[in-house]
């Protein structure tokens, strides 16, 4: 089992250098098979690993080799494979190499093919160290990684100057939080002496090393900020929604299924330190629940079916931090991997929509595309049942443990989580009848364009729907399940890593929240139907836009990056100016300058004592020797 | 230890002191290049004299090999000088210093 651990993450690694050095070698079709192969031997891989550990309950520990070690530090390449990490490995490698797949039919035609496969399995490679590493220098690498990776997919048809700055914009925006992260990680090594999570991360050590409260709080602010960062929350959630700028396969892996919860995946991981500090969850719930309230009302008012997603995505990972502050880590896991799933699909089937609509995002231009596009219409309407939460699907499970949560939590976090439910189910369904339903409105050349996609990429479609029924399966609520004699299998699971989270909701309440909810879901989903398919309004385009009104500031997603630009940026560049002016060309040239312009005016003064009478020359000399002699034998 | 009864290592050094002092001057006061020429040869002398001395006095020969050197050395510096103050003055058509003085500031 060492083994299998040990080299899991550097099977994608190898496939990134085999395909990435053979700079065009390979053909198109060998480097489709390295990549997606690659991937998938990785997930075969991981499965023993999963029912080992389900079995035994025993985490796997591997250490490669010594990295750093000086004196007392003492970081090793090591890995940890335990409850948590191995799910995350299961959900990386699985949905990856289903993307992989889809990727091959989406982008075959593409002149950076071979290119863009390398960097996905690259990305994988640093998703693995991510999760697996067994203290926070590995998983800083990994973190780092990925963070590059997604910042050379998003810029991956560099020759668009906006995908450019999207992907800088991305990049930016990371290393603030990683800033966070790192500074976390200088008071963990301060306090505990440790980086290596099986040695800090339990209750005897932290109350062994003498850390004060205040200083938990400040150490978990910090890894929170880490996590905003790269889970696109407040303050940090901008880059997300520009990220779609890479090809849309990119944005289902990296921007919805897996790099974004490595946020959530930190925090559960070092559960035991927030679960210490209760000003952190407080700061984390608020954050969670005020991002998924505002990207789901941006979400509602865009028109760009991947912009729609992408606000969704930050609206459910905002979601996912209300479990996570709410204390229920369980919760927030389980919606990470059903989210990694239904919005892998819903990616994916935008991915398939674009393709038949030769690049055309604008889902105004879209519409009754069901007729043309069957398989894609149906698992498209799988995935969007069951981000709104339509039981049995996925999403209903693991929002509804959220939904639990903070009900216990704080009612106020409650309502407002609610409305983040009917909202996502909102706009969702106006994105599926915009999209699938009416009459088309784009142009006659799309329409006579329009086609099915190919199997490479209808059959991922196919299994992730089949994965968006079944996946909420895991983690049977306690209220249904005690009756039907199912238990909550992913909360039992995890409960070496995360502890156990009982709830203190009668069934009656319980059972109560699941079909008020449900039937809340579906009068909206009525509502949207009636808007959009029975009255069949279509949003209007840009320049008719209304831009006073509330929905105009939605639409203009609140003016967000204008103000980042009005506070952050042209301070920032009037200071820089102000700095190229002055410091740089007053002081520092001066400086340099003044140097220069001496040296230059002394030699032309001195430069006279050459007489060229060699007479003088000689006495100068022999009266200086003679002076040195007398001071040498004083 | 005296080669010449009567004759210490204090006069040796006075006459080679007072060689060099002969040397130092004309090399200064002197306006006429082989005359100063000359007198560097003096000082190079003044300095052979004494390490002969030395040698005797302590009983080391080496010194009398940087004797050797010394007089093979100045010999090649004669031969090279002589024949730059030739060019010199074939071209200038005198060795006086003062008038030699183009290379400055």
């Amino acid at each position: 089992m060492e083994r299998l651990a040990q080299i899991i993450p550097f099977i994608p690694l190898a496939g990134f250098l085999l395909i990435g050095l053979s700079a065009g070698a390979l053909s198109k079709k060998a480097s489709a098979w390295i990549a997606s192969g690659a991937i998938l031997l990785a997930f075969f891989f991981t499965v023993p690993l999963f029912f080992h550990i389900q079995q035994t309950h025993a985490a796997i520990e591997v250490k490669l080799f010594d990295w750093i070690k000086t004196g007392p530090f003492d970081a090793g390449v090591a890995f940890l494979v335990d409850e948590l990490s191995v799910l995350f490995m299961l959900v990386i490698t699985g949905i990856g190499f289903l993307i992989h797949v889809f990727s091959i039919g989406y982008m075959k035609d593409d002149p950076g093919f071979r290119r863009y496969l390398s960097f996905l399995n690259f990305f994988i490679f640093f998703m693995l160290l991510l999760v697996m590493g067994n203290n926070l220098l590995v998983t800083f690498i990994g973190w780092e990684g990925v963070g590059l990776c997604s910042f050379m997919l998003i810029g991956f048809w560099y020759k668009e100057h906006a995908n450019n700055e999207a992907a800088k914009k991305a990049f930016v925006m990371n290393r603030i939080g990683d800033l966070g992260f790192l500074i976390g990680i200088f008071i963990i090594y301060l306090y505990f002496g440790t980086l290596d999570f099986t040695k800090f991360l339990n209750v005897d050590s932290v109350t062994a090393s003498g850390i004060s409260a205040g200083m938990i709080t400040i150490l978990t602010l910090c890894l929170f900020i880490g996590a905003t960062g790269k889970s696109a929350q407040i303050p940090l959630f901008t880059w997300l929604p520009d990220a779609m700028a890479g090809p849309t396969p990119v944005s289902a892996l990296i921007h919805a299924a897996t790099m974004v919860t490595a946020g959530i995946y930190l925090v559960a991981r070092t559960n035991i330190l927030f679960t210490m500090s209760p000003d952190t969850l407080q700061v984390i719930i608020w954050i969670g629940i005020a991002t998924s309230l505002i990207a789901s009302v941006i979400g509602i008012y865009q028109n760009d079916i991947k912009k729609v997603l992408a606000y969704s995505t930050v609206s459910q990972l905002g979601l996912m931090f209300v479990a996570l502050g709410m204390g229920a880590y369980t919760a927030a896991v389980f919606h990470v991997i059903t989210h990694a799933v239904f919005k892998a699909l819903l990616f994916l089937g935008s991915g398939s929509v674009i393709h038949a609509m030769s690049g055309e995002q604008d889902i105004r231009k879209m519409g009754g595309l069901s007729k043309v596009l069957p398989v894609t219409h149906i698992t498209f309407l799988i995935g969007t049942l069951a981000i709104a939460g339509i039981p049995p699907l996925a999403g209903f499970f693991s929002k509804d443990e959220i939904l639990a949560a903070a009900f216990e939590g704080k009612i106020v976090v409650w309502l407002l989580a609610v409305a983040v439910s009917l909202m996502t189910a909102f706009y969702m369904f106006r994105l599926y009848f915009l999209t699938f339903k009416g009459t088309f409105r784009g142009t006659e050349k799309q329409k006579a364009h329009l086609h099915e996609s190919p199997s490479n990429m209808s059959v991922p479609l196919i299994i992730l729907a089949g994965l968006s029924i079944v996946a909420g399966w895991i983690g049977f609520p306690h209220a249904l399940g005690t009756e039907l004699g199912i238990h909550h299998g992913l909360a039992h699971f995890l409960e070496p890593v995360l502890g156990s989270h009982e709830s203190h909701l009668s069934l009656s309440a319980e059972l109560g929240l699941m079909g008020l909810i449900t039937a809340m879901v579906i009068v909206v989903i009525w509502i949207c139907y009636n808007r959009f398919v029975t009255k069949a309004h279509v949003p209007v385009s840009d320049e008719n836009a209304d831009i006073s009104g509330f929905s105009g500031w939605a639409g203009k997603k609140f003016y967000v990056d204008e103000l980042y630009d009005k506070i952050f940026l042209r301070p920032f560049n009037r200071i820089g100016v102000l700095f190229d002016q002055f410091i740089e060309h007053k002081l520092i040239d001066g400086i340099v300058r003044g140097i220069g312009q001496t040296v230059s005016w002394s030699g032309g003064r001195i430069r006279f004592i050459q007489t060229g009478n060699i007479g003088f020359y000689l006495l100068v000399f022999v009266l200086a020797l003679a002076l040195m002699l007398i001071l040498i034998s004083l | 230890m005296e080669i010449i009864p009567g004759i210490t290592i204090n006069h040796y050094l006075i006459v080679s002191a007072i060689l060099f002092s002969i040397g130092a001057l004309g090399v200064m006061m002197r306006r006429n290049a082989i005359i100063m020429f000359m007198c560097i040869e003096l000082m190079l002398n003044a300095v052979n004299l004494l390490l002969v001395a030395f040698s005797k006095q302590w009983a080391d020969t080496s010194a009398q090999v940087l004797v050797f050197f010394i007089m093979a050395v100045a010999a090649a510096e004669v031969a090279v000088g002589l024949a730059i103050l030739m060019m010199i003055y074939r071209n200038a058509r005198t060795t006086d210093t003062e008038v030699l003085n183009k290379l400055k500031w």
